[in-house]
């Protein structure tokens, strides 16, 4: 007799075999990549399986920015500061040749090492940061250049300085240029999509996500901290908001799931990037015949009609 | 601005009262104690020092509109519960219990009204429905205010108080400040207003989406605007925060915000931004 645990796996699979965004003979690999997934959830506890993402999205030899900058441009050209008071190192920004188009690209950046965590501020970036990724946007706006985000971040940056420069205000520009903008934009979440730091980077045409990236309104030990009053209990609160890969994709807010490489993105890095090109590829191809004021009309219907409510 | 009050409650000098929370109609600041109806005749602003108490989406309205002129918009949206979210509670229960308690059915009211003679949409926020927080109904209403406003060719008037993006919706409650900030994109791009009154407190998301994006923001006097509340600041950094950390004199200071204004002057200032966006006079 199915329970109905199981009834909810198949409906989703269904579901997911219905879905044509990653077209072509792609799709049936994706489809056997996320069955797969799904009788490993169907096997073991959901609630492990959400867990096992965020330590997957958070592992510290997970691919980040840069690693998939190198493999995945030629003729990269990193831009630096804001063009007013700073360069917030959490952010990098650039243009480089994509298959042979130029296309700009915007994506926080973690560090490997002690030092190069602190310099990378861990990923947290402040309105600086913000303030460059928007410069970057306008710039690729203006020659036409195709956007690509990538996002990994624990959250935007609590800090002092950081409120008095106007943290929030920065995040809310950031929004509402990429729902201005008249390019195709793709954005990808590579590791953690922290909230209003994340999203800010992520309001494109095309939001993908790689297998065993998290995208969550608040992080699972801030969550833990203010509805159980315990961060130690942010298994339980993970499990509860659900901020991995097949429930954003179910939720409808992202497009589609980028595979990753068998054990993670870390364990082959070019391989992760191998598959994110791809999806990236095919994303822009898609995107790139349609009219500017289309892409933007279209981006901004989109976002406009997610939510669940009565 | 606040003189000190002799204390004349003699008979509880001794009780203890370090943990016990006060009355919320007694003034945190100065420790005078008002009556409902006293509060509401002074826009629950403390007579004795200026205190601006928290305010009722009702009350606000009825403090910015002309007379009879509210048409309340989309009242009857309702949060759902898409993840069956449990922590302590069901979510479902505290939304039941915040609007037995509010009397609202969300944390937003929206509606057309008209201010001092000029048309103008309203939507207006209340903390004590579950903190403010905004979730996908807060995100639709906000919405359909937008293009409420767009279609009548009137400015926006949005009063917000939140904690920010609601928890319990997960990542729905993120992708409300995406669909939120395309609203007003949308209203900005058909030609409209968005006139933004920070009340206290105003944070996280709803900072980093619409409340940031007015054509002009107002703050209140004292009301706590940052992303981060202090004690996140505190925790994560260590740092020893400024006294006015966060607040509407510290943000006009660093150039966020266009003006602080008290809650009296409220009404008479968005009347003349009104006048001033109107078209040919309407």
């Amino acid at each position: 007799m199915a329970t109905d645990h199981e009834l909810r796996l198949r409906e989703r699979l269904a579901r997911l075999r219905s879905v044509n965004l990653l077209g072509g003979a792609r799709l049936s690999a994706e489809v056997e990549k996320l069955q797969r997934q799904l009788e490993r959830i169907a096997e073991e506890t959901t609630d492990e399986d959400i867990w096992h993402s965020v330590e997957l999205a958070r592992h510290q030899d997970r691919p980040y920015t840069l690693d998939y900058v190198d493999r995945l441009f030629e003729d990269w050209f990193e831009l630096h500061g804001d063009r007013g008071r700073a360069d917030d190192h959490a952010i990098v920004a650039g243009i480089g040749r994509f298959d042979g188009r130029t296309v700009a690209l915007v994506g926080q950046q973690k560090g490997r090492d002690i030092k190069d965590r602190i310099d990378r501020n861990f990923g947290s970036a402040h309105p600086e940061g913000y303030r460059k990724a928007m410069r970057t946007m306008e710039l690729a706006d203006r020659h036409d250049f195709p956007l690509i985000t990538l996002v990994d971040t624990p959250g935007a940056y609590p800090g002092v300085a950081a409120e008095q420069h106007g943290q929030g205000g920065a995040i809310a520009r950031s929004h509402a240029l990429m729902a201005r903008l008249e390019i195709p934009t793709v954005a990808c979440i590579i590791g953690e999509g922290g909230s209003g730091g994340a999203s800010a980077l992520a309001l494109a045409d095309r939001v993908l996500m790689q297998e065993n990236a998290i995208y969550s309104v608040i992080s699972p030990e801030g969550c833990a901290a203010i509805l159980w009053r315990d961060a130690g209990e942010a298994k339980k609160a993970a499990a509860a908001f659900k901020p991995d890969a097949l429930h954003c994709f179910e939720l409808g807010v992202i497009d589609g799931i980028v595979a990753e490489p068998e054990g993670g993105a870390h364990s082959d890095p070019d391989g992760a990037a191998r598959l994110l090109a791809e999806a990236l590829r095919e994303a822009l191809e898609d995107l790139e015949p349609m009219a500017p004021d289309e892409l933007k009309r279209r981006r901004r219907a989109r976002f406009r009609s997610l939510g669940v409510f009565a | 601005m606040s003189t000190p009050r002799i204390d004349v409650s003699i008979e509880h000098r001794d009780a203890p009262e370090p943990n016990q929370r006060k009355h919320p109609n007694t003034c945190p600041k100065c420790d005078s104690h008002y009556r409902d109806d006293e509060l509401e005749r002074t826009l629950w602003v403390c007579p004795q020092c200026g205190y601006h108490f928290a305010m009722k989406a009702r009350s606000r309205i009825a403090s910015l509109v002309d007379e009879g002129s509210f048409v309340e918009e989309a009242a009857d949206v309702r949060s759902e519960d898409p993840l069956n979210f449990f922590d302590l509670r069901p979510y479902t229960e505290r939304l039941a219990e915040a609007e037995l308690k509010t009397g609202l059915g969300e944390a937003m009211v929206i509606g057309q009204a008209r201010i001092d003679g000029t048309g103008c949409e309203l939507s207006v926020m209340d903390f004590s429905f579950m903190g403010g927080s905004m979730g996908s109904a807060v995100g639709e209403k906000f919405s359909r205010a937008c293009d409420s406003a767009a279609e009548r060719g009137v400015p926006l008037v949005s009063v917000s108080a939140s904690g920010g993006a609601r928890m319990q919706e997960g990542i729905l409650a993120l992708m409300q400040l995406p669909k939120t900030v395309a609203a007003v994109e949308d209203l900005k791009d058909a030609g409209g207003a968005l006139i933004s009154i920070v009340a206290h407190p105003t944070t996280g998301g709803v900072l980093a989406s619409f409340a940031s994006l007015g054509d002009v923001v107002l703050a209140e006097p004292q009301s706590l605007m940052s992303f981060a509340g202090p004690r996140v600041v505190q925790q994560t950094t260590r740092e020893k925060l400024p006294d006015d950390f966060g607040l509407a004199e510290s943000n006009f200071r660093f150039g966020h915000i266009d003006k602080v204004v008290p809650r009296p002057d409220l009404r008479a200032n968005v009347a003349r931004l009104l006048r001033l966006f109107s078209k040919n006079g309407d």
